[in-house]
């Protein structure tokens, strides 16, 4: 009786064990993005380890669920994708788990510790990289006459470009490039914009074109609004902008000049069990490898975060055209180019977003 | 004996008085009642009640500073933040003994964001801090008052100081300050600068343009309602699903919609210029503002105003007007004073569900509001999941709320709510 009641735990445990090692879920944004992570990462992970990968495409929500989730002493999740900006808010709310880089993640192939090949693009101790991406604006090729843009200030230039343009829906971005189309050095932006009339200058810079604006506040929307002709131009990922010229044939070019890179990447949160992190380490230290990341580039057109992975980045798996000129940080196109300052943002945004907000709404 | 029981209350077989006996079988039934819907009640009391009230709560709850720098707040005490200089020794020690804590609890930095909605720069100086203050032995390397001031000018500026005092309290108005445009200063409430007032407008835009949302299902829900009511059973039934079928649809499949059909290279602006109504240079711009928000939401929210008024029209009598017409009354006086007065419970319940839908919505304004067209609410999903300012969102949706029940009340007291019908 004992025997068997003994034997029936074990098995009991044993089950709900290999349930819970089985499955982890990782949160990401979806669409093609996800798709990339599955077929880069997911799927050569489940192979190799049997781990069951649930997708969940929340990333978008991902720190306000976070702290629910942490609050409510529950997390369901197991490794989230976040821009930079959210997992230095996360780690400072103590949700995410603070990562040793030359411990935790892998070397690059010729030994050189994780750090060193991730460099600064380690913006936060929770932060684990995994792609730059930029911002940057796409224009309509055949709406634009017979010299299309080069220089980001087109945007702010409605006699030469007339039609409706899109922004994002925030200041980021916008103020900087208002700036430095307002005759503002590109290293003195951010000093310029700390002060009120900075950013009255950037306001009133906008003002000018406030008309022609149409604002968007999801990614889709610049290529759907590019697509319609509604925009000459408009400001969105890079990556949606490769798949509307490239994979949907539309009349639309990219103008790189000015664009902005920011990055993303992995956090782990914080109040897992023992088990779950150790399991979400190794799926990020798999994912997370030279190869790993240079595989993701085949499938959308955000550059690798590690030095290391950039030569390996091939050609695009089904389109078959070769990715290197599609990237971000591809020298032709980065010649002018600014990095998201993380530091600068989480201290001015709230200011500068009601700012902001009251300037849209007069 | 026995004669005070021949004059006294009638007696139960058991004894006591019939009247307790009935009130306490009554109770008895009462608490079989309760007891079946205990799970309902426990149920809308957990998943409803305690989330909402927590979360209003947290528009006052502000213990984080006492509970981060306990010793700092008690020492800032003596500190009179009108005096211009800065806090003497005792608050920077007090303050270096907290924070070598709060490192280590890593709740410096959720410090620094709290401190940051009140004023700029909190953020990076508390981050930037921690590391070189974690550094520091809180008996050896005193005094702290300018190695502090080396680690970042911040804890030079008596302002950072007076920013400090001023929120340490345990229960704050401060965000209700921050929802109306105004702020918490050490000298009181006062308003918030002009370039970054924007919430009153908000609550005002949300009511005003909820209210002529409300209008238009009226006005275009009154005749459907009245036709479906009105026409034999068969056509009705067409009718009814054709009411219902875009209520089927998803939410967000019926804004896009609106957005294909409403922007300058869309259906209607091309019906139009095609028709020579419209030059191709001056396309209508009817999305993207308010217009955008007030066509979709009245679209998406009309068969909320339909279904009551239908249902209680349903329950008119026609051989009312009938009367009405033989005793000589024309069409119209047969349906406006005969017709029209009953109806109006039906447009009572379609306005409230119409109007406290409206004032809340978010997803619809956020994707055809452009500018010109976004609710209060946007603002709350904002402070929610991006600036994380719980406080604020929860003080936003508190008046929210609050204006909801004031309205509710005065429509109780104008139009009185017996006269709300949902059907039969």
């Amino acid at each position: 009786m004992k025997l068997s009641t003994s034997i029936l735990a074990i098995a009991a445990a044993s089950v709900a064990g290999m349930a819970t090692a089985q499955e982890m879920t990782i949160v990401s944004w979806g669409g093609a993005y996800t798709e990339s992570q599955k077929r880069a990462y997911h799927d050569p992970y489940s192979t190799n380890t049997g781990v069951t990968i649930i997708n969940d495409d929340s990333a978008a929500e991902a720190v306000a669920k976070l702290r629910a989730m942490n609050e409510a002493g529950n997390v369901t999740w197991d490794v989230v994708d976040v821009v930079a900006a959210d997992a230095i808010r996360l780690c400072d709310e103590g949700l995410a788990l603070e990562i040793n880089a030359d411990e935790q993640l892998a070397p690059a192939p010729d030994g050189t510790p994780a750090s060193e090949d991730f460099g600064d693009l380690i913006v936060s101790d929770c932060f684990i990289p995994q792609i730059v991406y930029s911002t940057t604006f796409g224009y309509r090729t055949d709406l634009v006459g017979d010299t299309p843009p080069t220089d980001v200030c087109a945007v702010f230039d409605t006699e030469a470009y007339p039609g409706m343009r899109s922004l994002e829906k925030r200041p980021i971005n916008n103020m900087e490039w208002a700036l430095i189309c307002d005759g503002v050095a590109f290293e003195d932006v951010y000093d310029v914009l700390e002060t009120e009339e900075g950013q009255e200058q950037a306001l009133a810079k906008l003002d000018t074109i406030k008309d022609s604006v149409i604002w968007w506040s999801a990614g889709a929307d610049t290529p759907q609004l590019l697509a319609d002709g509604e925009v000459v131009m408009g400001s969105t990922y890079n990556g949606r902008l490769f798949s509307l010229i490239e994979e949907q044939n539309q009349p639309v070019a990219m103008l790189w000049d000015a664009q902005v890179f920011d990055l993303d990447g992995w956090i782990i949160p914080t109040g897992l069990s023992e088990e779950r992190t150790q399991r979400a380490l190794d799926y990020v230290y798999f994912a997370t490898d030279t190869q790993r990341l240079a595989d993701q580039a085949k499938y959308i057109s955000y550059g690798p975060a590690r030095a290391s992975s950039a030569p390996l980045v091939g050609t695009h798996a089904d389109l078959g055209i070769e990715m290197a000129p599609h990237m971000p940080t591809d020298p032709e196109n980065s010649k002018r180019t600014f990095l998201y300052n993380y530091e600068f943002w989480a201290d001015y945004r709230d200011d500068i977003d009601a700012k902001f907000q009251a300037w849209l709404s007069q | 004996m026995s004669d005070t029981a021949q004059d006294g209350p009638m007696l139960a077989a058991d004894g006591t008085t019939l009247k307790q006996s009935l009130a306490r079988s009554l109770r008895r039934e009462k608490m079989r009642a309760l007891l079946l819907i205990a799970p309902l009640l426990i149920f809308i009391f957990l998943s409803f009640v305690v989330p909402i009230v927590s979360m209003l709560f947290r528009s006052i709850e502000n213990s984080i500073l006492q509970d981060t720098l306990p010793e700092t707040v008690v020492a800032l005490e003596n500190w009179d933040d009108q005096s211009g200089e800065l806090p003497d020794e005792e608050v920077y020690a007090a303050f270096v003994r907290d924070m070598l804590v709060a490192v280590d609890a890593k709740t410096h930095t959720r410090l620094g964001t709290r401190l940051n909605y009140e004023e700029t720069g909190m953020s990076s100086m508390f981050r930037r801090s921690g590391r070189q203050i974690s550094r520091l032995d809180p008996v050896e390397d005193a005094p702290f008052k300018d190695k502090l001031i080396d680690i970042h000018d911040g804890w030079g500026d008596v302002n950072t100081w007076a920013v400090i005092k001023t929120h340490a309290v345990p229960y704050t108005n401060g965000y209700f300050l921050n929802a109306v445009d105004m702020q918490r200063t050490p000298e009181g409430a006062q308003a918030q600068p002009e370039s970054k007032q924007i919430l009153v407008k908000l609550f005002g835009r949300t009511l005003y343009m909820s209210l002529v949302i409300t209008g238009f299902c009226i006005l275009l829900g009154y005749p459907i309602a009245f036709l479906l009511a009105n026409l034999p059973m068969r056509s009705a039934n067409l009718l009814m699903i054709l009411v219902l079928l875009p209520f089927w649809t998803s939410l967000l499949v019926r804004t896009s919609a609106w957005k294909v059909m409403l922007q300058q290279q869309g259906v209607i602006n091309d019906t139009l210029v095609w028709l020579g109504l419209v030059d191709d240079a001056a396309r209508l711009i009817i999305i993207n503002n308010q217009i955008g928000t007030i066509v979709a939401m009245t679209h998406i929210l009309l068969p909320f105003m339909i279904l009551p008024m239908y249902s209680v029209m349903q329950t008119i009598p026609p051989t009312y007007v009938r009367a009405a017409k033989s005793l000589g009354a024309t069409n119209w006086t047969a349906f406006w004073r005969v017709y029209f007065p009953q109806s109006i419970p039906g447009i009572g319940a379609g306005s409230i569900l119409v109007f406290i839908l409206a004032i809340g919505y978010y997803i619809t304004p956020e994707i055809v509001g452009g500018t010109q067209g976004v609710f209060i609410s946007n603002r709350i999903a904002y402070h929610i999941s991006s600036s994380l300012n719980w406080g604020l969102a929860a003080a936003l949706g508190t008046i929210l709320l609050g204006a909801v029940l004031i309205l509710y009340w005065a429509y109780d007291r104008i139009v009185g709510i017996d006269n709300v019908k949902l059907g039969g």
